[in-house]
């Protein structure tokens, strides 16, 4: 969990991901379409990738990856960030953390 | 000797009575002089019966055998028909319990309920359209509006669930008709293009509305797209998957290998339910969004809009399937 806040904290947009998921693949994309540069961590490349993953399950995400956090906060998986996406907030929250400018 | 066709498991039968006559005469249960030539002649007239009746099974065996074959092409063949006729829009219910679970029947039973859900909501849609010619009031239409995007919970709901028994029929679209079937993205509609359309028919829209609607349709449009491209990705991974599983095929190694490789195939198929979920996921959260920015009236409008929409394309399709061909 630690490693987990570590590097959630390291940049504005953080994704969680694993190099064999696809759906990371779309939430990669999402981001770079909409300016961001998201910092992207392979689960199956981290050393501590398997506890990181159970801590991203305890934290309520499912499935784990992709793990997005904004600002260092805890944003969600798939579902919850189109669901932002389309009402406008995650554009909004880009913004606050300063992800991206407009 | 015995009569050995190839099509039944006959082969075994005069083997086993001259291996049993073999080991009877060795375990002396049978004299080889002529002192017991009355049990010598039982025996043989036993196993001449055993013979017969052996050959008489095989004869009862093949011929059910063929009946089976041929009831299978039968089945085969109806099979056909009815996609066919399907496929040309008329509804065939099947005469089977209808309160069966998807299980087996995953495909025709999601059409069923596609179908009744269908003819519900059109009756909802004239139910609307009439308060809204009749000149209702903003409370009753709005009655009317919530109840149909309710209903469209419900599609995606069984959709979802179908997904899960059978995510390629969905992906198919062959439970839609085939105008629309030319449109489908991920297993329905493209909820950008639907908000393309409705732009000019909600005027008169204040200037906040026309930017929330124009935002939503960016919006939804940059997530179709997002979603497009992982599954591409899953396309060029499943392609790669398979390809490393191709080279000589003789040593055991290359056999386990393929396994695995199988098995990596199929756990990227099984991630094909996760994008048909999250692409109703946008439908359905398009759809509320619109619907806020929105007034009653102009969420009763864009449900009338969309609704004629669908009804020309389904049109579209009836006339196409029904054109004089040569």
């Amino acid at each position: 969990m630690d490693r987990i806040r570590e590097l959630a904290s390291k940049k504005a947009a953080v994704i969680f991901t694993k190099s064999s998921c696809c759906m990371c693949y779309s939430i990669k994309q999402l981001f770079y379409e909409l300016g961001a540069s998201p910092a992207v961590h392979e689960l199956d490349k981290e050393a501590r990738g398997r506890e990181m993953e159970l801590a991203l399950r305890g934290l309520g995400c499912n499935p784990s990856v992709p793990a997005v956090f904004i600002g260092g906060v805890f944003v969600g998986s798939t579902t919850d960030v189109i669901s932002l996406h389309v009402d406008g907030s995650l554009k909004q929250m880009l913004i606050d953390a300063k992800a991206i400018w407009f | 000797m015995a009569d050995v066709s190839p099509r039944t498991d006959t082969s075994t039968d005069a083997d086993t009575e001259d291996k049993n006559l073999r080991n009877a005469l060795s375990q002396g249960m049978i004299a080889s002089d002529g002192s017991d030539k009355s049990r010598d002649q039982k025996t043989l007239r036993r196993l001449a019966q055993n013979r017969e009746a052996a050959r008489k099974s095989r004869l009862r065996k093949k011929a059910y055998v063929q009946q089976l074959e041929s009831s299978r092409m039968k089945l085969t063949q109806l099979e056909q028909e009815l996609q066919r006729a399907r496929q040309q829009g008329i509804f065939i219910s099947s005469s089977g319990d209808q309160a069966q679970s998807m299980g087996g029947n995953g495909a025709l039973a999601f059409d069923v309920e596609y179908a009744r859900w269908l003819e519900e909501h059109n009756r909802r849609v004239n139910e609307l359209r009439g308060a809204v010619n009749s000149h209702a009031g903003d409370g009753e239409l709005r009655i009317i509006v919530d109840g149909i995007l309710a209903h469209y919970d419900d599609i995606f709901r069984i959709k979802g669930d179908a997904a899960k028994a059978d995510v390629f029929h969905i992906l198919s679209g062959m439970w839609k008709t085939p105008a629309e079937r030319c449109f489908l993205w991920l297993g329905g509609f493209r909820s950008s293009e639907l908000l393309k359309l409705l732009i000019n028919q909600l005027e008169p829209l204040t200037e906040q509305q026309l930017m929330s609607i124009n935002n939503l349709q960016q919006s939804s449009q940059q997530a179709e797209d997002a979603l497009s491209q992982g599954m591409e990705a899953l396309q060029q991974s499943l392609a790669e998957t398979l390809a490393a599983s191709l080279g000589p095929s003789t040593s055991t190694g290359n056999v386990a290998n393929y396994m695995g490789q199988m098995a990596m195939a199929m756990g990227k198929l099984g991630t094909l339910e996760g994008f048909i979920r999250q692409a109703d996921n946008l439908r359905q959260q398009t759809l509320q969004r619109m619907h806020s920015i929105l007034t009653t009236r102009q969420s009763a409008r864009a449900l009338l809009a969309i609704n004629d929409y669908f009804s020309r394309l389904r049109a579209l399709s009836s006339l196409w399937l029904a054109r004089p061909r040569e």
